[in-house]
């Protein structure tokens, strides 16, 4: 991509060291500026105060306090922006794909974290395999 | 919410419409009065509709297959957006 990029600019006149420093430019804008977990969330995580639903969407175990559901609707509005992208990329409704997306979220729990099991109760994650939607592929 | 009844009797002839009748002729007329004779027969066909509202769940079958099908993708995007999962 960052290939083609260069040489459409190249086709298109501009000087060639202008072309790669943008392509380069280009290139650093894509890698995601932050792949780590937001520490509030990330804590919210371990403590299982939040946890994995069936919808592929992040919920509040237990009772809900002005930060946890802060944090829960900030990582779901990212998560529908994402799964919007997505699901029109692979002709799927933002529904299922975000279902799609929740059975691998809840096989990626780590031991402790919180997770929503088909009969919509929360359960921590053991060592074990978590129980998932019949619908989830194995 | 009560269930609709429709009933036709076989001997009524309200059941048939007038340019129906008059299309009849040959073979179908007697077809016709073979079909007429045997709800004459059979007396009165009662249909009663469901009180419950009949839902298929259609949903059901074709999500497994489209999350079949979603499964590496969703996997991969689950993998890449740490951030957020």
């Amino acid at each position: 991509m960052v290939k083609d990029r260069v040489i459409g600019m190249i086709r298109t006149g501009k000087p060639l060291l202008a072309s790669i420093a943008m392509a380069i430019g280009a290139a650093g804008l894509s890698v995601p500026a932050m792949a780590q977990r937001d520490p509030a969330y990330a804590k919210a995580r371990a403590a299982g105060q939040v946890g994995e639903k069936m919808d592929g969407y992040l919920g509040v175990v237990g009772a809900p306090t002005p930060a946890l559901t802060a944090i829960v609707n900030d990582i779901n509005i990212k998560r529908r922006a994402l799964y919007t992208d997505k699901a029109q990329a692979a002709h799927a409704t933002i529904e299922e794909y975000a279902f799609a997306a929740g059975c691998q979220a809840i096989l990626a729990t780590s031991p402790g974290e919180k997770y929503q099991a088909p009969d919509g109760n929360w359960k921590t994650r053991t060592s074990a395999a978590p129980e998932r939607d019949p619908r989830c592929p194995s | 919410m009560t269930g609709q009844v429709s009933t036709s009797c076989g001997s009524g002839a309200g059941g048939w419409s007038k340019p129906r009748r008059a299309a009849l002729t040959g073979k179908g007329a007697v077809a016709a009065a073979a079909g007429l004779a045997t709800l004459a027969l059979s007396g009165c066909i009662t249909v009663k509709a469901p009180e419950k509202p009949i839902v298929i769940e259609l949903n059901v079958n074709i999500r497994q297959e489209v999350i079949y099908r979603l499964a590496k993708d969703a996997g991969n995007t689950v993998e890449q957006n740490k951030d957020i999962f």
